[in-house]
């Protein structure tokens, strides 16, 4: 017993080694995987306020370009008001969700906090469930597909961006509707994406758009990005395609969270549906 | 009064001092870190994390619990601005670890009264050379590979390492620089 006591006071660094590495290495296993809440992260009360002041400071630098956009996006919008369109339109409109009763309402959010340099990367803003955002929300900007909603907390909640190993989104080439995902590039370079299982009929070409499927969390046709380079298996059934990205990752600065009216009613249904099976 | 009383009071004022000293240092670290240094990433590929250098300039004379401790809590500090609970803990940990071989392989424990800390101006730059460049490399790897948790990825991680271990470095030696001291011998 007391050799014992001797051989741990004597190599007591290891054993505290052992210990502390231990149990962080618990805390990283435990909770890394954004399933569950964890008390360690930025939408915590210190991180979350902290975030939110340097933001303010960050937000000046960067007024040139948020006007640009919503300048672009104004003009965007003004396209789509029914005084920009004619009579035969009606036809136009009923394709779209919101002619009878609305599906999609967003809400605006300001980024607080993102990253795109590291293998997982997420965004947090300044919207929580007080305002009505919800886990597994859709987020776009005005640029394009953003990520999903993935922990939510009373005023802020955090964004799995696309550039996330685990973010894989339904996709669509524009113009023939065939259907793929979009995942993000192995490299780490926040501007490509990869499009892939699009059935080999699709005839892609370089500088085509893609856009969000009508399957996925998004309403179908928001912009992602271009097909910068195609690239086939040999021998695969499906193709695969390099797509270079419409949102600028790195100069996030307003985006809109998504409610679909349908999702949970949705996934209550698929969930039925799985354990039926 | 009595002179080991007055020397005792001496050690204490001196205690005080580092202590606040390192308590500043930590919180300009951490917020160098996550307010500046989070933004910033050359080519990709070459990110800093300067923040380490709190552990590093710890005084020799800590016990090692609190050694642990402080890393351990600098780590979780980190980890909650960057949203990895335990990742930077345990990196930070893994260096508290090869902080204390390091410094008992290379370091004699006499003399630790003159010397209080391993900062760059006492030590002089090749022993701090060596020292921050294996520090960093061990905490890199390792906090670049937990992070990844990937085989099919090691060239590219590896490379991530590689280049941030040198950009770390240089912040640190630059810091060392930026705060150089020269020594004074009674």
């Amino acid at each position: 017993m007391r050799n014992l006591l001797v051989f741990i006071t004597k190599y007591n660094a290891f054993f505290l080694f052992l210990i502390f590495e231990i149990s962080s290495l618990v805390i990283y296993i435990k909770y890394n995987s954004f399933q569950k809440a964890t008390f360690i992260n930025s939408t915590g009360k210190v991180t979350g306020s902290l975030y939110a002041e340097m933001d303010v400071l960050s937000g000046y630098l960067s007024l040139r370009e948020v006007n640009d956009s919503l300048a672009r996006e104004n003009a965007r919008l003004r396209n789509q008001l029914k005084s920009s369109f004619y009579v035969d339109t009606l036809a136009k409109r009923k394709v779209d969700d919101t002619i009878y009763k609305q599906q999609y309402t967003y809400i605006e959010a300001k980024v607080i906090n993102n990253s795109v340099n590291r293998s997982n990367n997420y965004i947090t803003i300044n919207r929580g469930s007080k305002q009505g955002i919800g886990k597994g929300m859709g987020v776009i900007c005005s640029s394009g597909l953003v990520g999903k909603v993935v922990f939510v907390g009373e005023h802020l909640s955090v964004v799995q961006s696309l550039l996330h190993k685990d973010s894989r989104f339904s996709a669509m080439l524009a113009k023939n509707k065939e259907i793929g995902y979009i995942e993000w590039a192995d490299n780490l370079d926040p501007h490509k994406g990869f499009l892939k299982d699009v059935s080999n009929s699709a005839q892609p070409h370089i500088g085509e758009e893609v856009v969000t499927s009508q399957y996925s969390l998004f309403p179908a046709g928001i912009p992602i990005g271009k097909v910068s380079n195609l690239k086939t298996r040999a021998g695969g059934y499906s193709l695969n395609m390099e797509v270079r990205l419409d949102v600028d990752f790195s100069k996030l600065q307003y985006v809109d969270v998504i409610i679909n009216k349908f999702a949970p009613e949705q996934a209550t249904l698929e969930a039925q549906q799985k354990k039926d099976e | 009064m009595h002179p080991s009383r007055r020397h005792w009071r001496r050690s204490k004022r001196k205690m005080s001092r580092t202590i606040l000293i390192n308590l500043l240092r930590f919180i300009v670290l951490v917020f160098m870190q996550v307010f500046l240094l989070k933004n910033i990433t050359l080519y990709n590929i070459s990110t800093p994390y300067l923040y380490i250098l709190f552990i590093l300039l710890l005084p020799f004379e800590i016990p090692n619990v609190l050694l642990f401790a402080l890393s351990f809590i600098l780590g979780l500090t980190i980890d909650a601005f960057y949203d990895t609970p335990g990742l930077h803990a345990a990196s930070c940990v893994l260096l508290a670890f090869v902080r204390i071989l390091f410094i008992s392989i290379t370091v004699q424990k006499e003399g630790f009264d003159n010397e209080p800390e391993p900062t760059l101006s006492v030590m002089g730059f090749r022993w701090f050379l060596t020292y921050s460049v294996t520090l960093t490399l061990f905490h890199h790897f390792f906090l670049f590979n937990l992070e990844v948790f990937r085989f099919s990825e090691i060239p590219y991680t590896l490379g991530r390492f590689f280049m941030s271990s040198i950009f770390t470095v240089f912040l640190m030696l630059l810091s060392g620089f930026l705060f150089y001291r020269i020594k004074e011998r009674k």
